[in-house]
């Protein structure tokens, strides 16, 4: 058990190292770039800016004119103390701020498409593995295969095209009506779910092939192993098998998988929130890109990479329960 | 001696195998017809980026796919955009998986404290989100295809490292690499000669993995206009439908043939790879020898071939 814990707390490790690794990286990137940043973004904004706006860029990056040493030093003295600067694109807002808000939206969104894509999609697959000499298994990878190849934001396009436009089912955009008021009321709560559907629909219908694929994949491979056919001949009921002996085991690939999916899923709401124009971190992130905000850009790439890796923590904890393997 | 024998024969069943595959050679085909297509097909069209008829004009004899917001030839434009998109996809799909065979293959080899630093390096690039990284540093960068390339590679080897490396960590504790390092083979010789070409399916199919997110993820970092929307890509045709407000005017024909050709691409490529691992996974194999003999209703569950009971 102990070295369970110290297992955990040297991926904890890892995981501030990753934090910090992105922190550099965020700092670094608008230096690499040819020429200064600052004058960079500057030239881009020819003199739109007002002078107070440039003043809080300049603090917001550490751009001045002090060593780069001393510029890594206050930036980091800044993030830590949860300051991520002021947004130009709606100055004077804090960055933190803006972002709170759109956080909310892409947790709800990705997050429950993730969880029933993953759910649906795993347990087809071992259904599908399970009962190979079924019709299923010879129709349903090949047509989630096609499905998807397809551009992700091409079938988004065409789903709002033909569920939004011409059969007017579904919204075009924005998480909830106007008509009600945000709070803990049925009628607001009726309205966020009415306008997840179709952006959330999109989204599981093409990560859905993969989950079942990689857990019929696993499942096949987990089912021929000897244990399964000792379980087989000691005469264990089948769905014992399926479930407790071959799923549980097979799961594990997986289960690494939805960490990196929440990574995946979380950047791939970007394309969902800008064509359904959805008011979360990736809407608000293709705006920042417009408007050459970049301390919002900044601050958005970083609450992804932090929530990524508490996501990936989480599902190091998960993998230690599933798997014995991992305790020695 | 023996054991190039043995390995000579492995690549080569492999190659014959994928060839004998159904799935494996239509995929094969449809490739190599987009890639005949991306390769002599601008030479034989009008020019994509002129103005040829009215805009927005559908489908007719004079435009095949008819014409987009700019009076320009959608046909053309679907052809000459396959060069650039294929071109950068495939090429970041062999830049990923020799940086992931690299990486993740020395982690897993050398285990221990090597693991630790290049497993450090895969996880950081691993949780770095791909997408929003790849907006930042596109919108950095000068727009073009070696931006393109650029982005996509440092944003897509980290998974491939990651699948390598765990797959050259089961094969580090086979016996046969026991048995090669007893008898003194070196490591180097061990991991290209011994191990490799056990894991060229998962090579294999890697790359294939890789050009599909690299033709996906270049497609629509153009979509959302971080390329060079100057040039005619498969990415900047739907970049330009939708700035043309394509569904508004219900002109359809402006994005369904791009779309369409990604798509088909990428099915294609996916099609390789359900033929390579039905060539090369021995259980499928093995099942598929079992299949032929033994009436399906007879067959349990599970892959070993275990026969029903009669009851």
């Amino acid at each position: 058990m102990s070295k369970s814990i110290s297992y955990l707390i040297r991926r904890l490790g890892f995981y501030l190292v990753a934090a910090f690794a992105a922190l550099t990286l965020n700092f670094i990137i608008p230096r690499m770039m040819p020429g200064d940043p600052a004058s960079i973004i500057f030239a881009r904004f020819r003199g739109k800016l007002k002078p107070e706006a440039i003043e809080a860029m300049r603090q917001s990056f550490g751009l001045t004119n002090d060593p780069l040493l001393v510029q890594y030093w206050s930036y980091l003295k800044g993030i830590l103390g949860g300051n991520l600067g002021t947004s130009i694109a709606y100055f004077p807002e804090p960055v933190a701020d803006i972002i709170s808000s759109g956080l909310f939206w892409t947790i709800f969104l990705a997050g429950s498409s993730l969880i029933v894509a993953f759910s649906i999609g795993t347990l087809l697959g071992v259904f599908i593995a399970w009962n190979r000499t079924g019709r299923l298994d010879t129709l349903l990878p090949p047509t989630l295969a096609f499905l998807g190849a397809f551009p992700y934001f091409w079938l988004a396009m065409l789903s709002l095209y033909i569920f939004g436009f011409s059969l007017n089912w579904f919204p075009l955009g924005h998480a909830y009506g106007n008509e009600v008021t945000p709070g803990p009321n049925l009628s607001f709560i009726l309205s966020v779910i009415y306008h997840a559907t179709l952006p959330a629909f999109t989204m599981i219908f093409v990560s859905l092939g993969g989950w079942m694929l990689s857990m019929r994949n696993t499942m096949i491979s987990t089912l021929g192993a000897d244990y399964i056919t000792f379980a087989n001949a000691k005469g264990i009921s089948s769905r014992l098998i399926m479930l407790r002996y071959a799923a549980r085991n097979a799961i594990l690939p997986n289960l690494t998988g939805f960490g990196m999916a929440l990574g995946f899923i979380l950047s791939g709401a970007l394309l969902t929130e800008i064509i359904f124009s959805y008011p979360g971190q990736g809407y608000l992130l293709l705006q920042a890109v417009k408007s050459q905000d970049f301390p919002l850009m900044q601050g958005i790439f970083m609450t992804i990479t932090f929530a990524v890796l508490a996501a990936n923590w989480l599902v190091d904890i998960a993998i230690l329960i599933f798997d014995p393997r991992t305790r020695k | 001696m023996k054991n190039k024998i043995q390995h000579s024969s492995i690549v080569t069943r492999w190659f014959a195998g994928i060839i004998s595959n159904k799935k494996a050679l239509a995929g094969s085909c449809i490739i190599l017809f987009f890639v005949f297509i991306a390769i002599i097909g601008p030479f034989l069209i009008q020019s994509p980026t002129d103005f040829l008829g009215t805009p927005l004009s559908p489908p007719s004899f004079k435009h095949l796919f008819g014409t987009n917001g700019q009076g320009q030839d959608v046909f053309s434009q679907t052809i000459s955009g396959a060069r650039q998109t294929l071109f950068v996809g495939f090429s970041a799909g062999i830049l990923v998986v020799l940086i992931g065979a690299l990486i993740g293959g020395i982690a897993g080899y050398y285990g221990g404290q090597t693991d630790d630093i290049l497993s450090l390096i895969i996880n950081i690039f691993l949780v770095m989100p791909g997408l929003p990284l790849m907006v930042i540093l596109a919108s950095w960068l000068p727009p073009g295809p070696g931006t393109l390339l650029g982005v996509l590679v440092l944003t897509g080897w980290a998974w491939n490292a990651r699948v390598i490396r765990s797959q050259m960590m089961t094969f580090r504790n086979r016996d046969f690499v026991s048995a090669a390092i007893i008898s003194g083979e070196k490591n180097i010789r061990i991991i290209v000669v011994e191990i490799m070409p056990r894991m060229l399916s998962l090579l294999a199919s890697s790359f294939i993995g890789a050009s599909i997110y690299a033709i996906g993820a270049q497609v629509g970092l153009e979509f959302l206009g971080l390329g060079d929307i100057s040039t005619v890509t498969w990415g900047t045709n739907l970049y330009w439908a939708s700035n043309d407000l394509a569904l508004l005017t219900e002109s359809w024909w402006t994005f369904v043939p791009t779309g369409l050709s990604i798509a088909i691409v990428s099915f294609a490529l996916t099609l390789i790879n359900f033929g390579i691992d039905e060539v090369t996974n021995p259980r499928l194999i093995s099942e598929r020898l079992w299949r032929n003999k033994v009436p399906r209703n007879m067959i349990t569950n599970g892959i070993t071939p275990v026969l029903k009971k009669h009851e």
